[in-house]
């Protein structure tokens, strides 16, 4: 096995990959970034409406306010701390992002654009602010190619389609990773001092789901398997703006523009389930409001979907309703404008110009909150008291660190990647000045190339594909937007019935070297396999409702009890594990304490958990 | 609908299979809404394994997919199968080493990409009020439709000048360039005239237009070539592109 030895190694190269690596690489590191696609191609690629900083632009706006909206949405599960230093962070990182060329909108001003987003308010939701700054709808790769250009200006090593398999830990310290060089099938073995996760999420766990095909969670996956917890697993947020039956995200700047959510009897129905920010409630609002629509018999030709309707027509008629200035006002030529990519979809995909028409959507499975537990230092912990693994670290949407609680705001993603990636960097390139090299075990990367050779040895009869589908099908039925325990126990069951069959009867057809796609494809689908389980089994064990975790037989959040991160661990088993779901971890209320310690009188108090309303 | 899948197909770690050959697949009940990317992902999950291909995001952003599908290069997730009839053909992008089926090797177009300088250059100091750099929403759209590259390479192997000469830098290399040429903020607009204006740089360009409709972005990939072509006759940056008045 070639072995390869870098300060830190960067595995996964969207958005929170090459902010890490750039930091890391300025602060005086050796990093390599190894990446199973080539970096232009990761997810953050796909992010479309904006990024939110609290700039005031456009409209009066303050940190504070933006965390306050964090905390809120993320139905007062989010770390208040983190949540603090995310909102403070975005405004520089934003800015730094600009001086690294990122071509953001302008105002007429020339500053940068900024919009409206779900969830982001003013004076502590006083009303609905423009925070999300923008470059058209492609915002997330702008910052991907912005991020991945200044990692070329500043000569990053890259291994791109080296994918990582394995992370190797020594007497609890990480010493690095083990990859797969796709184009001749070998092993590497990457040694550093530091190694970052940044390979994003798993949301192919679901058959309705606006992630790319490769993201199934293999850093996070890895990481269970090496015993580390993840966290807050339960909580994973459908986008309720899918394109019908494919999944492919519709930005919710859609609605930031105007754009409203409309019924099969014509009705913007949001206005009975946020009377305030209506279409622009959080996004786990939003999503069980279409579901709830569909039950009563009002979505679409009964289809499970509702309209999104952006014309200006109807954009126009509800700001006059509601009394909006005559200037902001919309027509063709802004629709076109603001929202190029979108109005590309829906006519590629479904014939519909939504200049014209309404767009068919549906909720689609869009993003884990949970993931690999790290503090706001991106250094991974491993446990409630938050004992840190040394030179593991984490960022974006694979680690949980957690500043989106039970429900992720829009554009939060892009902050996170972009804050949490940045202080990863920072932190990484201090640790590895002062860490020694932990030798690598003689039987490095063993263990998971025989794996590899039991999965490509496959003969049995059943193929990745379909198990796959069976997954998706049960994730979607059992373990989506509204659960039970009888739900989430089918879920379970259906799940050890596919890991029995992955695990005995896997059936691979290609048994080459060289870009063994087949191979590939099946070990993911055993991360995918591990990361529904917990999924399943953390949703199970919360019995309450919070965010985007909605139990139909614990109606209500339940502060008393589950004011509590969950972590799951597995006993490194790899065929049959055994898991454990605490809730030891309680969540950090520190801003509500400092207004309790300040004496602030209870309904002044900002932070303190209340039911939510929007 | 029935379809009829005929793929280029070489595998060069099995002894029979290291040149290239057509295979053809049959594929029931296709919806003709259905992306090219699907079709190929049910031959590869229902029927055959071993069939390779690069794909993520499946909606036209990432770039992985880029094939010559009946004879034109398009992203497979961003073409349906109305469009394209009951026999479809797909072979890799030309001009590049194929790997493995529809594989090919990339480095050759990064490293093109690469020459240009493809990163933002300006060493003032930042604004002494730590804010953003200005820009007028105007000059932001100078450079607008060059900022849509996502890489994908349709357009680089669709060009014969690209195919002639692999030395080229090619379109999307231009494209590029073009970005950050245009951008008012940058200052390596010349540095990077200079590189195009070399034997391999943009006067390969015969203006045969292959690249324009190759884009799945609808980037305007030919009038961005004439516009770097200009700036390097006139020795400059400001005044080539006119704004667009419509808004």
């Amino acid at each position: 096995m070639q072995i390869h030895k870098h300060d830190a190694i960067i595995i996964g190269a969207g958005g929170a990959g090459l902010m890490a690596a750039l930091y890391a690489s300025k602060g005086g590191a050796d990093v390599a970034v190894v990446s199973k696609l080539y970096p232009t191609r990761s997810h953050t690629g796909t992010a479309q409406g904006g990024i939110g900083a609290a700039l005031g632009n456009l409209d009066e706006d303050k940190p504070i306010y933006h965390t306050y909206d964090t905390v809120k949405g993320g139905d007062y599960l989010t770390d208040q701390h983190a949540a603090k230093i995310l909102a403070e962070n975005a405004v520089d990182a934003v800015i730094e992002l600009e001086h690294m060329g990122l071509p953001f909108d302008r105002t007429s001003e020339k500053r940068i654009s900024q919009r409206r987003f779900g969830g982001h308010t003013r004076n502590f939701g006083e009303e609905l602010v423009r925070r999300a700054c923008h470059a058209a709808d492609r915002t997330g790769h702008m910052i991907l190619q912005t991020l991945y250009q200044q990692c070329i200006k500043n000569e990053v090593s890259f291994f791109d389609e080296f994918q990582v398999v394995d992370m190797i830990v020594v007497d609890g310290v990480c010493a690095g990773v083990v990859a797969i060089e796709l184009g001749t099938g070998e092993f590497h073995i990457f040694h550093g001092k530091a190694s970052f996760f940044a390979t994003g999420g798993w949301g192919r766990c679901w058959s309705v789901t606006s992630n790319a095909h490769s993201l199934t969670g293999d850093g996070a996956a890895i990481a269970l398997r090496r015993g580390v917890p993840l966290e807050d697993m339960e909580f994973f947020q459908f986008h309720p703006t899918g394109i019908y039956r494919m999944g492919i995200l519709i930005t919710e700047g859609v609605r930031g523009e105007g754009g409203v959510l409309i019924n099969s009897q014509g009705e913007r129905f949001m206005e009975r389930y946020a009377p305030s920010a209506k279409d622009l409630a959080s996004r786990d609002v939003v999503s069980r409001a279409i579901y709830l629509e569909t039950r009563a018999g009002r979505s679409i030709k009964n289809r499970g979907y509702v309209h999104l309707d952006v014309r200006p027509q109807t954009v126009n008629r509800y700001f006059a309703e509601e009394g909006r200035d005559q200037g902001d006002f919309i027509n063709d030529a802004t629709v076109e404008r603001k929202l190029p990519d979108i109005l590309d979809f829906c006519r590629t995909y479904l014939g519909v110009d939504p200049v014209k028409e309404p767009m068919p959507v549906q909720p689609t499975a869009h993003y884990a909150m949970g993931g690999i537990p790290t503090n706001v230092d991106a250094e991974v912990i491993i446990d409630a008291a938050g004992t840190v693994m040394p030179g593991a670290y984490a960022a974006g949407e694979t680690a949980c660190v957690s500043v989106h609680g039970a429900n992720r705001l829009g554009t939060n993603s892009l902050v996170d990647l972009v804050v949490f990636g940045r202080r990863g960097g920072m932190k990484m390139a201090e640790y590895v000045k002062g860490a020694d090299w932990v030798p690598l075990p003689d039987d490095a990367g063993q263990e998971i190339r025989a794996e590899f050779d039991r999965i490509r040895s496959g003969s049995g009869s059943s193929r990745p594909g379909e198990l796959r589908a069976k997954m998706q099908e049960t994730m979607m039925d059992n373990v989506g937007v509204f659960r039970t325990e009888d739900t989430l126990r089918q879920g379970i069951d259906d799940l050890a019935e596919l890991r029995e069959r992955f695990h005995r009867d896997l059936r691979i057809d290609d048994k080459a070297l060289v870009f063994n796609t087949d191979l590939m494809e099946a070990w993911e689908l055993g991360c995918l396999l591990d990361l529904a389980d917990v999924t399943a089994r953390a949703a199970i064990e919360r019995k309450e409702s919070r965010g985007a975790h909605s139990r139909e037989d614990f109606k209500g959040r339940d502060d008393e009890h589950w004011m509590a991160h969950s972590l799951v661990l597995h006993d490194g088993r790899l065929d049959n594990p055994a898991y454990e779901v605490n809730f030891d971890k309680r969540v950090d209320l520190s801003l509500w304490e400092e207004e309790i310690a300040k004496g602030v009188p209870e309904e002044r108090q900002k932070f303190r958990p209340i039911e939510r309303v929007y | 609908m029935d379809v009829t899948f005929k793929i280029r197909r070489q595998n060069p770690d099995m002894p029979d299979r290291r040149k290239p050959y057509w295979q053809e697949f049959l594929l029931a009940d296709v919806d003709p809404t259905d992306r090219v990317l699907e079709m190929l992902h049910r031959i590869k999950w229902e029927q055959d394994g071993t069939l390779s291909l690069r794909r993520s995001c499946a909606h036209g952003i990432c770039g992985s997919d880029a094939m010559r599908i009946n004879g034109v290069n398009r992203l497979a997730c961003k073409v349906l199968v109305r469009d394209l009839g009951e026999r479809i053909q797909i072979e890799p992008i030309l001009g590049m080493p194929v790997i493995k089926d529809l594989i090919v090797d990339m480095e050759p177009f990064f490293e093109h990409y690469r020459r240009v300088m493809p990163y933002f250059v300006n060493d003032d100091p930042l604004p002494a009020d730590g804010r953003e750099r200005l820009q007028t929403q105007a000059d932001r759209e100078l450079f607008d439709d060059s900022t849509k590259c996502i890489l994908c390479a349709c357009c680089t192997t669709s060009c014969p000048s690209f195919w002639a000469n692999g030395h080229y830098v090619g379109p999307a290399a231009i494209v590029q360039a073009h970005r950050f040429i245009f951008d008012t903020r940058d200052q390596a607009g010349q540095e990077r005239l200079d590189i195009l204006s070399e034997p391999n740089g943009v006067w390969r360009c015969r203006t045969i237009f292959n690249c324009t409709p190759a884009c799945p972005r609808d980037i305007e990939v030919t009038k961005a070539i004439g516009e770097v072509k200009l700036a390097i006759r006139k020795r400059k940056t400001i005044g080539i592109i006119q704004p667009n008045v419509s808004h």
